[in-house]
C-alpha cells in the first residue's frame, strides 16, 4: 500500500516535470495517424457487442477498453 | 469506512488512487485543447448462432456534443435469447426464451487536455438485474503523443431464479453481487505511422457468482457409467487482473495492420492468453477488414467435468466457461461509405457488415449427452469417457452509422 | 502517530507534485520578433516569398486536408480575406499535406480566394515551430510576428478579427 502510493506519486511528479519533452511527431506530421483506418475503435457499438460475445463465453475479462457490466448471460 | 484527509471513503477506494486522480484534476488547463469525438448515431442488428443458442437484437447509439465542451451519449441494447444449449439439455430442461434489455447513459466534460466522463448502465432480464456506474479521466500529455486514461466502475447485480417447472420467479431467492473495477491505460504515438496502447484492469466480484440453474456432475453412486447432478458451489469472491498491449501500424500504400495480446489471471486459478491480429484495407468508398483471434485458458481450481462423488470439495463447478479450452475466431468486415460528399446535415455515413466465425474446442469439458443415451444405444459412452465438446458459432453484425 | 506523519508526508508530496505541475506551462507568449523568411510554391504555379508581402498585414494559416478544425475554419478565413484584402491585409494558407493532391481535391470542393502555398516537406512548419493544427500566425506590416493562435474552436474567428483590425490600424 505504501509502495503503491510512493510509485504513483513518483509517477505524478515525473509526468509533471516531463512536460518539456518535445513531441517527436509534430502536429503537421499526423496525416497517417489522423486517417480513420488508424483509429483503435472506429465503431463503438460493434466493439462493445463483439467484446460482450467473448466475455460471456470465456473466463477472461477486462483490459479491452469497454467498461463491462453484469449480465445473467449463461 | 476508511478516512483520508477527513473524507470518508468506501473501504475499497484506495487513497493512492484518489491522490493521483486529484493530481490530474488540478493540472492547469493548457492553452491548446483536446477534442471530443464527433457527433454520431449508429443502429446495429446483431445475431449469434451457435451451440444450440440463438441470440439476436438491436443496439442503438447516439452521441452529441455541445460547445466543444460537453458530450452526452445514450445506448439501448437488447438480446433476444432462444437457448437449447448443451447445459440446458444436460440439465434436462427444455429450450427457453429470454429477453435482456440494457440501456446506458454517458456524459463527458472536456477542459483543456482533460476529459472527465461519467456513465451509467442498467441491464434487466426476468431473473437478473445489473447496474453499473463508471467514472473516467483521460489526459493528453507530451504534445498529444500520450493519452493516459483511468477509470473506476462500481456494479451492483441482483441474481434471481426462475422455477423451471412453474416458470415463476422464486420469491425466496434474491442474491446480490458487488463489483469493483479499476482501469488504467496509456495510449502512445510511437512514430508517424505507429500507435500503441497498454491497458490494465483489476476487477473484483463479491456475492453469488454462479449460475443458479447450473449443476455439476458426479459419478452416480449406483451406476458408475452414469452421472448425477447437484447444484454448483462457488467461492463468494473473485479478483481478476488483465493486462493488454495493442498496436496499429500504417502501411505506406494506405492500409493498416494491427495486433494485440492480453494476459489474464484470477484468484480462481484461471490463466488466459488472447492474441489478435488484423488488416484493414480501404478501396475507393469501401473498407475491408480481416482479423484472427486466438484465445486459450486453463481451468479454474474448482472446476471438473465429472467429480468422483457429491460434495467432493468445498467448491465445485462445471461451467464450460471455467474449463480448459481454446477458441479461434476469424472475422471479415466490409464498410461502404454511402454519402462521400455528405448530404444535408449528414457529414459522413457508412453501411457496415461484419461476420465472425468462432470455434470453441474444450479440453476438459465433455459432451455429457452421450452418457444420457440408453445403454444399448451404439453411441452411448460412459460418464467421463464421452467425447470432448466443441462447437462453432456464426456471428453477424449489420449496422448503419451517420456522423452529423 | 506514524500514520499521521504518513498522511502529512503524502499531502506534502502531492502538493509538491502539483506545484511542479503548475510550473510546466505552455509557452503561449507572443514572440515580438522577425517572422522567419521563406519561399514556397503556390497553388497557382508560381512561388511566393514572405518578403514580397512586407507592408501588408499577413495572417499565415497552417492547415491540412486531414485536419477537421482546419477544414472547419477555412470558409471563415476566406470571408476575412475578401473583406480586408483591400485595406492592406492578406491571408496566406500554408498547406502541410505530404501529398498536395489531397489538398487540391478538397479545395476544388471548397474553393478559397486567398493564396495557398504547399509546404510538402514541412520546412516552413519547422521554421515557425508549428505546435498545433491549425496554427495561425499574425505578422504586422514590418514583418514581425505579433501573435500565434493555436488550434481552432467555434468562436475563435472573433479573436482573429480583433487581431486583424488592431494590426491594420497601425
Amino acid at each position: 500500500m505504501q509502495v503503491r502510493t510512493g510509485i504513483l506519486l513518483a509517477a505524478a511528479v515525473v509526468l509533471a516535470g516531463c512536460g518539456n519533452i518535445e513531441p517527436w511527431v509534430k502536429p503537421y506530421e499526423r496525416q497517417a495517424l489522423a486517417d480513420p483506418i488508424m483509429s483503435f475503435d472506429p465503431n463503438p457499438v460493434s466493439t462493445a457487442y463483439i467484446d460482450h460475445v467473448f466475455d460471456a463465453r470465456e473466463g477472461a475479462r477486462g483490459a479491452n477498453g469497454t467498461a463491462g457490466g453484469g449480465c445473467g448471460c449463461n | 469506512m476508511k478516512k483520508a484527509w477527513g473524507v470518508e471513503l468506501p473501504a475499497r477506494a484506495s487513497v493512492s488512487w484518489l491522490g493521483l486522480v486529484l493530481a490530474l484534476v488540478l493540472l492547469p488547463a493548457a492553452s491548446f485543447a483536446g477534442v471530443l469525438a464527433d457527433d454520431r448515431a449508429d443502429a446495429l442488428y446483431h445475431r449469434y448462432e451457435g451451440g444450440g443458442v440463438t441470440i439476436h437484437g438491436p443496439s442503438v447509439l447516439v452521441r452529441k456534443k455541445f460547445a466543444e465542451k460537453y458530450a452526452i451519449s445514450a445506448n439501448y441494447y437488447q438480446d433476444m435469447v432462444t437457448s437449447a444449449s448443451i447445459d440446458v439439455e444436460v440439465s434436462g430442461a427444455s429450450e427457453y426464451h429470454e429477453e435482456r434489455d440494457q440501456w446506458s447513459l454517458g456524459a463527458e466534460y472536456l477542459r483543456g487536455k482533460t476529459t472527465y466522463s461519467l456513465g451509467y448502465t442498467n441491464s434487466k432480464e426476468n431473473d437478473y438485474q445489473a447496474e453499473t456506474t463508471t467514472f473516467g479521466i483521460s489526459q493528453d500529455l507530451f504534445g498529444d503523443l500520450t493519452t493516459i486514461t483511468m477509470g473506476f466502475s462500481r456494479g451492483k447485480d441482483v441474481v434471481r431464479r426462475r422455477d423451471t417447472i412453474t416458470d415463476r420467479i422464486d420469491p425466496n431467492f434474491k442474491e446480490p453481487i458487488d463489483r469493483w473495477s479499476y482501469r488504467v491505460g496509456v495510449s502512445q504515438i510511437l512514430t508517424k505511422a505507429l500507435i500503441s496502447s497498454l491497458q490494465l484492469e483489476v476487477i473484483t466480484d463479491e456475492g453469488f457468482l454462479n449460475n443458479p440453474y447450473r449443476s455439476y456432475r458426479f459419478v452416480n453412486p449406483s451406476n458408475n457409467q452414469l452421472f448425477s447432478l447437484a447444484p454448483e458451489q462457488y467461492p463468494r469472491t473473485r479478483t481478476s487482473n488483465a493486462i493488454a498491449l495493442n498496436a496499429r501500424y500504417y502501411l505506406p500504400y494506405r492500409a493498416a495492420v494491427h495486433g494485440g495480446y492480453r494476459f489474464f489471471t484470477d484468484t480462481w486459478g484461471i490463466g488466459a492468453n488472447t492474441f489478435e491480429a488484423g488488416y484493414t484495407h480501404p478501396w475507393r468508398q469501401w473498407t475491408f477488414d480481416v482479423g484472427y483471434r486466438f484465445y486459450s485458458q486453463n481451468n479454474a481450481d474448482f472446476y471438473s467435468d465429472l467429480f468422483e462423488r457429491r460434495d467432493e470439495q468445498n467448491f465445485l463447478a462445471r461451467d464450460k466457461e471455467l474449463s480448459t479450452f481454446k477458441s479461434q475466431a476469424l472475422s471479415l468486415g466490409a464498410t461502404y461509405e454511402f454519402v462521400p460528399n455528405g448530404w444535408r446535415f449528414i457529414k459522413k455515413g457508412t453501411l457496415n457488415f461484419y461476420y465472425d466465425r468462432i470455434q470453441f474446442d474444450y479440453d476438459d469439458f465433455r459432451d455429457a449427452r452421450y452418457s444420457m443415451l440408453p445403454a444399448a444405444d451404439p453411441n452411448f459412452r460412459p460418464a467421463g469417457s464421452e467425447p470432448l465438446y466443441s462447437f462453432g458459432a456464426n456471428v453477424f453484425q449489420l449496422f448503419v452509422s451517420v456522423w452529423f | 502517530m506514524t500514520s499521521r506523519l504518513n498522511s502529512w508526508m503524502r499531502g506534502a508530496a502531492l502538493a509538491g507534485a502539483l506545484a511542479v505541475t503548475t510550473m510546466v506551462s505552455s509557452s503561449v507568449g507572443a514572440n515580438a520578433s522577425m517572422a522567419p523568411a521563406f519561399t514556397l510554391p503556390s497553388r497557382s504555379g508560381d512561388t511566393v516569398s514572405l518578403a514580397q508581402l512586407k507592408g501588408k498585414v499577413v495572417m499565415l494559416n497552417f492547415w491540412a486536408s486531414w485536419c477537421g478544425p482546419c477544414r472547419q475554419e477555412m470558409p471563415l478565413l476566406d470571408q476575412m480575406h475578401k473583406r480586408y484584402s483591400a485595406l492592406g491585409f492578406t491571408l496566406v494558407g500554408v498547406n502541410v499535406d505530404a501529398n498536395s493532391k489531397d489538398a487540391e481535391q478538397w479545395l476544388s470542393k471548397t474553393p478559397v480566394s486567398f493564396p495557398v502555398l504547399f509546404d510538402r516537406e514541412s520546412k516552413v512548419s519547422k521554421l515557425y515551430d508549428v505546435s498545433a493544427m491549425p496554427s495561425t500566425v499574425f505578422i504586422d506590416r514590418q514583418g514581425n510576428v505579433r501573435d500565434v493562435h493555436r488550434g481552432y474552436k467555434t468562436g475563435d474567428e472573433g479573436e482573429y478579427l480583433n487581431q486583424i483590425r488592431a494590426l491594420l490600424k497601425e
